[in-house]
């Protein structure tokens, strides 16, 4: 089984030196575009059938297959257990997706020898992370996957904002690493056995255990993108290439959530009574503190990436509560709480790659992601309008979609939090639910934004009126995300109980069986205290709207005459007196935005009979980089430039140096006890 | 039926603290007055109920005490001194109404937090009532200091030695002196800022805390 | 047999909920008429608008898409569906298990959110308008729902309709505190959705501070029609919903024979009848709010709610 996709990888990995080759043949870079999706598309869905049937079998005997690669007295070791079949599934599938919509995509590439040798490289890091079974190949997998999606991001190297948010991602990917790098090392102890049978087996002191959960959550939280460390993610993202992008924000970060479930439930063992609340805090933060930054940005891709944002905290709030219920010992409410973060893993991959499709198909037709400069694509680009609006539909948790059930599920399992009897968590839980409301409310308001302004309304610039529809390609991979998202939403049942081997394993406990329930629901606790039937809502609001349609249509009347909108009897020729997308979030911006912000409107209006034009300024501060990343940047210029004075000594002084240098530790060798 | 009695008494508390939460919403003074009235009057039912379920008949006098004084009278002097100084608009609040009502949760969490924690071998009836009472004072407190109308911190005053009251009732045997002499005390400590309130407004035309720090050369 | 029975049953509620919800309108706009010492107009008009309207020519824009078409059939079947589910005479009906409220407040913001877009369709500032302060309100309305369903689902033990009905029917729900935070609350954020006085005016159309109404505004025919519908039965909705958590006396049980449901089936009528006019005293006597002042409004739902919630996670007698 393992190796068997690592015979893939291998495959993968060989792909970038073809795809170096190919594309540096003369007029060979369209050849070589579709053979390298192409072929990525093929060994994905490879890998994905290998890690379903890996879920499915979920034998006690994992394999593990052990390679004479790095250290010589360790071996890279690799295996397979549910929790890393699962998170292969989730990789595999967005890596499948984003190869099919790049077929019709990358075409649009202008420089592909820039893309392609990385991309293939990007997939197998990928992999190899969530397969690794000691902490040498899951570092140095974790640190190949950052290189390679730094390559990406900076592909199109001509703008100067993706040089510098290619210089924001490598500082934070080289944060993220080196807190993993300290959280493992805690962890394999000063014997230095780093493979993860011995870590698991090893009971660390209560402060090491602390430390190493605080260093994990750093570490993975920075890749996932928790406030206050995701500063990166809002850059990098938009900036690469759509389908890496979509990568980048629905598998990258999924792939960071499995690091935090690899260290902290498995390899630390029963978690200690605080970890929930901080976790919990953190994730309730990051979800309103995501959408609220989507919500004032004008770049389709820019409010994406928060989205992404909002989600993970999402996420973190159902891990944070299965950590609660795990070290209460309350087994069956962990699995709960576990199952909703995790379906809402796949969720998400599934609608933020959808939507980020979507992006790219508009910004490949009109040639701009500003929102300000779209509208009206709902004409020219009819498909693609339905598929984006599905993928909204599914991120503002409405359903009968797929995004409702994840956080269903999640309320269901914060209404079992009054049997937890710490205070702290007493006082945390209401207080992040509430959070957690919010956040939803207001992701429905972005996406209303996002499709509306881009998609509905009249075409604000000439590039808006003239965009074509996307190709064959990327509406397929489009489509197949859209229809995934219904059937999860509609048959949860079946994606609960798949779940069930993966919770098994991190928390001893499952779910109760949910093929087995009348009318395909599903009963997450106990059939009189809640259940919920997506199949039946689905049917009854297609049913009822259709026999309504039909009924008023023979019965009443099906007349229909089309004129000018009535607009309450003003004549509305310019196209500029549509919202805009500033316009449409200024009631939420004076709400939330004055104090979080500081969100200010300035109006210039000039003296009369000046023929100067008024003008209305929206200032907003973002106050997490302005108090938080800015002193430590300017901190490290300054201490740069103090240090900077070491290059200008004499021989003489360097020599000393030296000397004293060593003359320090051989003192430290004589007093050390 | 003790059940139903326990129910009604914290039915009754937690409407105390309603109250003082609609306080903390009011932006007029008017309103603010009424609602302070409201407060009174729900603090007298509470005290009454209180006398009923201890079994206690001297509570009947302090409820009586709180509703006379403070729900009719106190509001009735109140709405006088505010027509005769003129200031019956809008109350300027220092911290926003939304911040406000935030803070005043989570001054509420943690008077539950305190009280339930500190009490945990006591009757439960007279814990929860201590939890309410402290948090009905802390949300005076919270409306004194987020207030610079001077009518506005006195009424804040008022309903925190409504806090204190609820307090005393719920713990079993408050002697009636010990009433009689609070409510003396505070309804003198009242009628002193009546009238320093008349002598600032005769002095300097506002009782506009932030204007008055002017005055006396504290603002830049 | 019991099968049938059952079906019946439950289409009856939905055949009931969309016969009634114009009698609810035409009842509060009769009394609050009355109570400005207008006649008022008669109790059936709207029946007759809505016939009216479905007969009439749909005046389409230039530029309105297919989406603007198939959303108010989709509003209007989302809601039905919500009014559905929500026990009327009878609690327990036969598909009552399929949405628990909180999948019911998700299937109205599955109607918001269509209606929204709608409002965005055809480019012009009065649907923008509406459809930017529908999604400001609805960012604090939802939220604070969630909590007042937490709320009473923890003390109710449950998040289904039935059960929770039958708690508050039974001795042992008590008078809590939390359950007065709570309906304080659920009246605040019915008032919010259905867009009345204070938070909408619902009787004009050409203010520039209508909410509800300029996201509707370039709607006629049967496409206006379904949406006054849809309004109608999301106003039936809450009250249903009011009367069932918080005055559920009459509603009967799953095992009700015929004398139960005729009962329940009165009762239910007057506690319509009471909220009614309720809502039309309270529209009366209060002035509509202007728009930044709503948040303020609201906000004081969602404390209150998650006061309620506080209170409930920190001492079971709450």
């Amino acid at each position: 089984m393992v190796a068997y996709a690592l015979c893939a990888v291998a495959a993968l990995l060989a792909l970038s030196p073809i795809a170096v080759a190919a594309s540096a043949a003369p007029r060979g870079a369209r050849a070589a575009t579709s053979l390298v999706y192409g072929a990525c598309l093929i060994i994905t869905l490879i890998l994905g059938a290998i890690a379903l049937f890996a879920l499915y079998r979920d034998s006690a005997t994992t394999s593990v297959v052990t390679l004479p690669l790095g250290l010589p007295w360790l071996g890279a070791h690799f295996r397979i257990d549910a929790l890393a079949a699962f998170f292969l599934v989730v990789v595999n599938l967005g890596g499948a997706a984003a190869s099919l919509f790049a077929l019709g995509y990358g075409r649009h590439e202008h420089s592909p020898q820039r893309v392609l040798p990385f991309y293939p490289a990007y997939l197998a890091a990928m992999n190899l992370v969530v397969m690794a079974d000691d902490a040498f190949s899951f570092l140095v997998s974790w640190e190949f996957m950052s290189l390679t999606s730094w390559a990406l991001v900076i592909a199109n190297h001509e703008l100067r904002e993706n040089m510098r948010a290619g210089f924001v991602y490598l500082m934070m990917a080289s944060f993220g690493t080196l807190m993993l790098l300290l959280a493992f090392g805690l962890l394999a102890g000063p014997g230095g056995n780093y493979t993860f049978d011995a870590i698991r087996t090893s009971q660390p002191a209560a402060i090491v255990a602390a430390l190493t959960f605080t260093l994990a959550l750093a570490g993975a939280g920075s890749k996932a993108g928790l406030v206050p460390l995701h500063a990166w993610l809002p850059l990098a993202h938009p900036a690469a290439p759509s389908h890496v992008s979509a990568l980048m924000s629905g598998v990258m970060t999924k792939v960071a959530v499995y690091g935090f479930l690899r260290l902290v439930f498995d390899l630390l063992g029963t978690p200690a009574w605080w970890w929930s609340i901080v976790v919990l805090a953190l994730g309730g933060i990051t979800a309103v503190m995501g959408v609220l930054y989507a919500l004032m940005q004008r770049d389709l891709k820019r409010v994406l990436a928060y989205s992404t944002i909002e989600n993970i905290g999402i996420i973190f709030v159902a891990l944070g509560l299965a950590l609660a219920f795990q070290s209460e010992g309350l087994a069956a409410a962990a699995a709960l709480s576990l199952t909703a973060g995790l379906f809402h893993v796949f969720n998400h991959s599934l609608f933020k790659s959808l939507l980020f499709f979507g992006a790219g198909s508009v910004l490949n037709a009109t040639g701009t992601r500003d929102m300000e400069h779209l509208g009206g694509l709902i004409h020219r680009m009819p498909r693609t309008a339905v598929v984006f609006l599905a993928g909204s539909v599914a991120i503002s948790a409405l359903p009968p979609l797929n995004g409702f059930v994840s956080e269903w599920l999640i309320f269901q399992a914060i209404l079992l939090s009054p049997q937890l009897p710490s205070w702290g968590l007493k006082l945390t839980v209401p207080a992040v639910g509430a959070l957690l409301a919010l956040s939803a409310a207001l992701a429905a308001a972005c996406f209303v934004r996002a499709f509306g302004i881009t998609f509905l309304g009249r075409p604000r610039t000439p590039a808006a009126s003239g965009a074509q529809e996307t190709d064959g390609h990327s509406l397929a991979a489009m489509v197949l995300l859209a229809t995934l998202c219904l059937i999860a939403g509609i048959l949860p049942g079946l994606f609960i109980d798949a779940l069930a081997p993966v919770v098994q394993l991190l928390v001893r406990g499952r779910m109760p069986v949910q093929t087995g329930v009348e009318w395909l629901s599903i009963v997450p606790i106990a059939e009189s205290r809640s259940s919920y039937n997506g199949l039946l809502l689905f049917s009854f609001m297609i049913v009822s709207g259709a026999t309504t349609a039909f009924a008023i249509h023979r019965l009443a009347s099906d007349k229909l005459r089309r004129g000018p909108a009535w607009g309450c009897g003003y004549p509305d020729a310019s196209v500029a007196m549509q919202y805009t997308a500033d316009s449409f979030a200024q009631p939420i911006r004076r709400v939330f935005g004055t104090t979080l912000f500081r969100a200010r409107e300035i109006g210039e209006m000039p003296r009369p009979g000046s023929t100067a034009p008024a003008r209305l300024t929206v200032q907003l501060r973002d106050l997490i980089w302005d108090y938080g990343y800015a002193p430590i940047a300017i901190g490290v210029d300054v201490v740069a430039d103090r240090l900077n004075y070491l290059q200008f000594l004499t021989i003489r002084s360097y020599l000393s140096l030296v000397f004293a240098a060593l003359v320090l530790l051989l003192l430290v060798l004589a007093i050390w006890p | 039926m003790p059940a139903l009695v326990f129910d009604i008494a914290h039915l009754l508390a937690g409407s105390l603290v309603v109250m003082s939460f609609v306080q903390l919403y009011q932006d007029r003074l008017s309103a603010l007055i009424n609602v302070f009235a409201v407060h009174a009057l729900v603090l007298a039912l509470s005290v009454a109920w209180q006398a009923f379920a201890q079994g206690a008949p001297h509570l009947y006098i302090t409820a009586a005490i709180a509703l006379v004084f403070k729900a009719i009278i106190i509001p009735v002097a109140l709405r006088r001194i505010m027509v005769r100084l003129g200031i019956h608009r809008e109350i300027e609040v220092v911290v926003g109404v939304g911040p406000a009502m935030l803070l005043g949760i989570g001054l509420v969490a943690l008077a539950m937090v305190v009280m339930l924690r500190v009490t945990a071998e006591a009757d439960p009836l007279a814990r929860e009532d201590l939890a309410f009472a402290l948090s009905v004072v802390l949300l005076g407190l919270l409306m004194m200091v987020t207030r610079r109308n001077a009518v506005s911190q006195v009424i804040g005053f008022m309903s925190l030695e409504n806090g204190l009251v609820l307090a005393a009732t719920g713990a079993k045997g408050m002697p009636l002196v010990v009433e009689i002499s609070v409510a003396f005390s505070v309804l003198i400590a009242f009628i002193v800022i009546g009238i320093f309130l008349f002598r600032i407004r005769e002095r300097f035309d506002t009782v506009d805390m932030q204007a008055l720090d002017k005055f006396r050369g504290e603002r830049r | 047999m019991a099968v049938i029975r059952d079906f019946a049953l439950q289409g009856a509620q939905m055949l009931l909920v969309l016969l009634l919800s114009p009698l609810l309108t035409g009842f509060v706009r009769k009394l609050k008429a009355r109570l400005l010492r207008r006649q008022g107009p008669p109790l059936l008009q709207p029946y007759r608008d809505l016939i009216r309207l479905m007969r009439k020519e749909v005046v389409l824009a230039d530029n309105a898409s297919w989406l603007f078409r198939v959303i108010p059939y989709f509003v209007f079947a989302a809601t039905w569906i919500a009014a559905s589910l929500v026990p009327t005479f009878r609690s327990g009906l036969l598909f009552s298990w399929s949405a628990d409220l909180i999948a019911i407040i998700a299937v109205l913001a599955s109607a918001r959110f269509a209606l929204a877009l709608a409002g965005l369709d055809v480019g012009t500032s009065f649907g923008g308008i509406g459809s930017s302060r529908e999604v400001m309100i609805a960012s604090l309305a939802e939220p604070a729902m969630l909590m007042i369903v937490f709320a009473v689902a923890l003390i109710a033990g449950s998040t289904q309709l039935s059960t929770m009905a039958a708690f508050m029917n039974s001795p042992e729900v008590g008078l809590r505190v939390s359950l007065g935070l709570a309906l304080i609350a659920l009246v605040i954020v019915a008032i919010a959705e259905n867009a009345r006085i204070p938070v909408d005016n619902p009787a004009t159309h050409l203010e520039l501070t209508m909410v509800h109404e300029a996201m509707v505004l370039e709607y006629s025919g049967r496409h206006l029609a379904l949406i006054e519908l849809s309004a109608a039965l999301k106003l039936l909705l809450y009250i249903s919903l009011i009367a069932c958590l918080f005055a559920p006396w009459g509603l009967s049980s799953p095992a009700a024979g015929p004398w139960e449901l005729t009962v329940g089936a009165v009762a239910y009528v007057v506690k319509l009848a009471a909220g009614g006019a309720l809502l039309a005293v309270f529209e009366t006597v209060i002035a509509k709010m202007r728009v930044f002042r709503l948040p303020g409004f609201i906000g004081a739902a969602l404390m209150l709610a998650l006061l309620a919630t506080l209170l409930r996670f920190v001492s079971g007698s709450f």
